[in-house]
């Protein structure tokens, strides 16, 4: 599916989201009638300063204008690897846009994200993994680390890097690893139509409150991340 | 501990001790008052990575990271330090959630601040999926502190820097101090470097690194509030002072970082280098900046560097 395939599908009473140079700004008509903030990267854009900053901005502007969800699409590079994006300070741009959606989340406007093509590392921080819901799309395809980087750094072949990702899905890419792990919380189907899936969705948000661990272990695949934040956090409180 | 050094006061020992040399828990033990450490899970429960001996990689029982709560200048506070010796102070599955259950704890009781003290290089590649949802747990827990009152503040100085994820979670806390070898980027100069080639990075320049990404230019560019001399009691002195100049978090600073970061990009948008900002910002033979004794460029930083105060 096409980006504009996804979006006409997603909202089918219209939309006014446009790519400018891979960076989505608009919002969309719900059935309801009430209006959705959309934002994004697409066609597999890096995600330097220049569109952090953007995207951002178009956050905080419709925080006390409008009101409702925000949708964050996502079909990424990784962050932009530049000498320019580090040299004016990559890290808080990127840290900046989480920062707006996890405050938007926060306060009134619950935020989704839909992962619809790649993303990456520092991108899909600041994008994606900022959002309550992470949503995956068939085909979707995130890699925290590509597998030849990843061959590199450990001096493993590919081959028995692959071997190795079999059974275990806390460090190979792919949309079905991510969501063992949490980061997804579910995965629509093109066998529905999207609208119908992001109305059911939006009826039924789960609270803010990030439980990304206990389904991480709910689904066998982070086993050790909510216990151990627990336990920790219980010894804390004790400093009371 | 040897006979000479039995009268020296915990400060003097911390101001002779590097803050870039030492390990994570001997910067803990000078930056809190002395004996006020109490660790949370510590080594001897040896709860250690699920993951690495997946790779036949050795495996550290605190995870590479120390998180606990002690006492500074007599006021309690929850402090984490990465071990940057230990797999580049990366984040995994154990390590990260230490550290989200430390700031889910400080965001309960709302009044007691956080200290993380960084030095890594970002995701574990071993359990990159895990390293990194860790990561955007840690970060959607400082926002919630932060949004609870609570300050967050990250001190880097350490051999491993504050790459990659970690650079993204030095964004979101409240303030930070940094110290010349304390590097904060996304991209680390050999990530850039494979990816784009020597001539957009040469990573073995390391002067071209230091002005980069180093801590002077990123005081200067008000990234960090403070700059520290690379020893443990500097750093010290650093967390109070920033402390005490932390005010409220909410949407107003918000707005005054979008603002922030929006008026650097007009302004230093075109520059190619460190020297053409520092340059750009009005200081007079920018070139000489990496030299500077960290007292001079205390003064010039006062004098010029930009601020995030109530804007981050």
């Amino acid at each position: 599916m096409t980006l504009d395939d996804i979006l006409t599908a997603l909202f089918p009473d219209g939309h006014e989201v446009r790519n400018d140079k891979g960076v989505l700004l608009g919002s969309a008509t719900l059935r309801s009638g009430d209006s959705m903030l959309v934002l994004g990267v697409a066609d597999r854009t890096a995600l330097g300063v220049d569109e952090a900053i953007r995207l951002s901005d178009h956050v905080l502007r419709s925080i006390g204008r409008d009101s409702g969800p925000i949708l964050v699409l996502v079909d990424s590079d990784s962050q932009r690897m530049s000498k320019r994006d580090e040299l004016l300070g990559l890290n808080e741009f990127l840290a900046h846009l989480a920062k707006v959606l996890i405050h938007a989340d926060l306060n009134g406007r619950p935020t989704i994200g839909l992962l619809y093509g790649h993303s990456a590392a520092g991108a899909l921080l600041a994008t994606g993994l900022a959002t309550r819901v992470l949503v995956g799309l068939p085909g979707a395809d995130p890699a925290v680390m590509d597998l030849p980087s990843m061959a590199k750094v450990t001096k493993l072949s590919m081959e028995a890097l692959e071997e190795k990702a079999k059974s275990t899905p806390v460090f190979a890419p792919g949309l079905s690893n991510l969501a063992q792990m949490g980061a997804v919380h579910m995965t629509w189907s093109h066998a529905a139509p999207l609208a119908d899936q992001l109305e059911a969705l939006l009826a039924d948000m789960p609270v803010a409150r990030d439980g990304r661990d206990a389904l991480g272990k709910a689904r066998g695949g982070r086993l050790k991340a909510v216990e151990i934040a627990e336990r920790v956090r219980d010894l804390a409180l004790q400093a009371r | 501990m040897s006979a000479p050094l039995k009268d020296i006061t915990p400060a003097e020992r911390a101001r002779s001790t590097s803050f870039y040399e030492a390990s994570a828990r001997t910067r803990l033990e000078l930056l809190l008052d002395a004996g006020s450490f109490v660790e949370f899970i510590g080594p001897e429960q040896r709860e250690v990575s699920p993951h690495l001996k997946i790779f036949d990689l050795p495996e550290q029982f605190d995870d590479g990271i120390v998180v606990g709560r002690g006492r500074l200048d007599g006021s309690p506070v929850f402090v984490a330090a990465q071990e940057g010796r230990f797999m580049g102070g990366a984040f995994g599955e154990v390590h990260g959630a230490k550290l989200t259950g430390l700031i889910r704890a400080a965001r309960q009781i709302g009044s007691i601040p956080v200290l993380i003290l960084f030095d890594t290089g970002g995701v574990r590649l071993q359990e990159a999926n895990a390293g990194e949802l860790a990561i955007a747990e840690i970060m959607r827990a400082v926002m919630e502190a932060r949004s609870a009152g609570v300050k967050v503040i990250g001190l880097i100085g350490g051999r491993s820097g504050c790459y990659g994820g970690g650079g993204l979670i030095a964004g979101c806390c409240s303030a930070l101090a940094v110290s010349e070898p304390g590097r904060i980027a996304v991209s680390g100069p050999e990530v850039i470097e494979t990816n784009r080639g020597v001539e957009e990075f040469d990573s073995r320049d390391r002067a071209l690194v230091w002005r980069t990404m180093g801590g002077k230019h990123r005081r200067l560019l008000g990234a960090a509030d403070v700059f520290a001399d690379d020893n443990v009691q500097d750093f010290r002195e650093a967390a109070l002072e920033l402390l005490e100049l932390v005010g409220p978090f909410g949407l107003d600073a918000l707005k005054a970082e979008q603002e922030r970061l929006a008026d650097r990009l007009r302004r230093l948008s075109a520059c190619s280098d460190a020297v053409d900002i520092w340059t750009a910002e009005g200081i007079a033979h920018a070139e000489t900046v990496p030299e500077l004794p960290a007292d001079q460029f205390i003064a010039l930083a006062d004098r010029t560097g930009r601020t995030s105060r109530d804007a981050r």
